[in-house]
């Protein structure tokens, strides 16, 4: 029993990071209905950079905040060099500039840092409070980790005018301009806060599957299915969406299919839940009269 | 005419290809109401998203010696120009409070703010009673209403009105008008007011253009165009 407890901690512990993800992915959904295909391989450097500046011997946190800023303001220059000249393009060019920059991060990933697999600390102690019969010290303080930044995220767009601003602007557009929003910001806003939320999930994740340039690819999956269960226009149906996929993945994993497997549990899901729920299950239906 | 809030010379609009305006010429002068009248298709939604460079323009529109044409629209809106759209413009996920708040996005007196959203409570109290409740829910007059104190939020010096009678019912209308004129007289707002409804566009109005097909035919002092006989037998049916 007490096995079958562990899995499904450790299962939330690793949704919180899916979640966060699958949140990252769909804040700019929501803004521009694009998946950024770049949002892992723009983690996983982000998590090098921390990496760097913890062997340079700065404190983990100081290494932390210093991640998060610089991520959040390469969000924001990518959106308003890279995206800004596609804004009104077809789907298809966006989808070309993502996998560019998938394959641009992960190239650069390699080169500045090698590809050699490297040890990531974390900064919950080992046998510290935070661990407890369930949850190892990291898995705990991770899931507080990624709650904090679930909260603040929230609060920031529930009760700050650039908060509101951003809901409407992804909302009607045109309104917004018309009441002095300038959009464009908005999602270059969108985009930093996507490249901060996807920093600190590779900072928690990376203790567990080490870091190297490939590290996220495998939890962009995840990221894509909790997203798409969630329903892809829904920020909570996302953070439960990874909850839940975080908890079955580790549950099939040790009891049904095994842990070779379970890389396929994400696209399973991905692939049912196009086929049978479209919307997610929390996800708005569309209906268009014609 | 030299010292008008706005000035209109020559404004040509198109979409893509299809060129909906002409250069057509016009002018408001500040504390005014004019009004814009045409039949469907005439170009006069097309005029207003012009002002605010929502669709391709050229030409010129100078509002209080600025150049409008070629600014992006949300800089037109922070000269003091709100538009009040065709459609209404309502953020419908969001409440009839948080609409209110962000009308008034560009101003940086917080405190100011929160009283003037009491005030649109005040001239609104429909609005007041569902300030917590999604936007969307709203009657299409109370969503009409919510869209006017949003643009009023701003605290405008030029209100664009398109269609505010589109959809409503007579009671409603009249409610919305005779709120449009206070407005006008007790805070100075002009306006530049788009209607199908010519009766009640020339009532309002001090002066009024009439548009067909991209272009001005006609234009004058309410009073006079209420007396010329096309524009009797056109678009007021008498």
């Amino acid at each position: 029993m007490d096995a079958f407890l562990h899995q499904i901690f450790s299962g939330l512990a690793n949704g919180c990071i899916y979640g966060s993800i699958a949140l990252a992915l769909v804040m700019i959904y929501q803004a521009t209905h694009h998946l950024n295909f770049a949002q892992g391989e723009m983690a996983t450097f982000s998590t090098f950079i921390a990496w760097a500046l913890i062997q340079k011997g700065l404190p983990y946190w100081v290494a932390f905040s210093v991640t998060f800023g610089i991520s959040f303001a390469a969000g924001l220059v990518i959106q308003r060099v890279i995206l800004r000249p596609v804004e009104k393009a077809p789907v298809l060019t966006n989808v070309n500039v993502f996998i560019g920059l998938l394959l641009i991060f992960n190239a650069c990933s390699g080169w500045f840092f090698d590809h050699t697999v490297k040890a990531f600390p974390s900064p919950f102690a080992q046998e510290g409070l935070l661990k407890t019969q369930f949850f190892s010290a990291h898995e705990f303080g991770s899931f507080l980790v990624m709650l904090t930044v679930l909260l603040a995220l929230y609060a920031f767009f529930r009760f700050t005018p650039i908060g509101l601003a951003m809901r409407a602007a992804a909302q009607n557009p045109e309104s917004a301009r018309l009441v002095g929003i300038r959009v464009s910001w908005m999602l270059a806003v969108g985009w930093g806060l996507a490249a901060a939320i996807g920093a600190v999930a590779g900072m928690m994740v990376a203790p567990v599957v080490f870091l190297d340039p490939n590290m996220m690819s495998g939890i962009l999956l995840y990221g894509f299915a909790a997203a798409l269960l969630g329903g892809v226009d829904n920020p909570w149906g996302a953070v439960i969406g990874g909850l839940i996929v975080g908890v079955l993945e580790n549950l099939l994993g040790a009891y049904v299919i095994g842990t070779e497997l379970k890389l396929t549990v994400a696209l399973v899901l991905i692939v049912g839940t196009l086929t049978l729920m479209p919307a997610g299950l929390f996800g708005k239906h569309v209906v268009t009269r014609v | 005419m030299s010292s008008g809030l706005l000035e209109v010379k020559d404004l040509h609009a198109a979409y893509g290809a299809t060129q909906v305006l002409h250069g057509i010429d016009f002018g408001l002068q500040g504390g005014r109401i004019t009004a814009i009248l045409g039949a469907n298709g005439a170009g006069k939604t097309t005029t207003l998203r012009a002002i605010c460079q929502m669709v391709r323009t050229s030409g010129s529109a100078l509002f209080d010696g600025q150049q409008l044409v070629g600014r992006p629209t949300e800089e037109v809106v922070r000269l003091g120009v709100a538009h009040v759209p065709d459609g209404r413009g309502t953020f419908t996920a969001l409440s009839v409070d948080e609409n209110l708040r962000l009308g008034a996005h560009v101003r940086r007196d917080r405190d100011r703010v929160a009283q003037d959203i009491e005030k649109m409570y005040s001239r609104f109290p429909r609005l007041g009673e569902r300030r917590h409740q999604q936007a969307g829910t709203l009657s299409g007059g109370e969503q009409q209403m919510l869209a006017i104190s949003r643009a009023l939020m701003l605290r405008p010096k030029l209100l664009l009105l398109d269609e505010p009678s589109f959809g409503l019912a007579p009671k409603i209308v009249a409610e919305i008008f005779r709120i449009l004129r206070s407005i006008n007289t007790d805070d100075g707002v002009s306006m530049l007011l788009v209607e199908q409804n010519a009766q009640l566009a020339l009532e309002l109005a001090d002066r009024a253009y009439l548009l067909e097909t991209g272009r001005v035919a006609l234009s004058g002092s309410s009073r006079d165009l209420m007396a010329d006989e096309s524009v009797r037998r056109t678009y007021l049916g008498v």
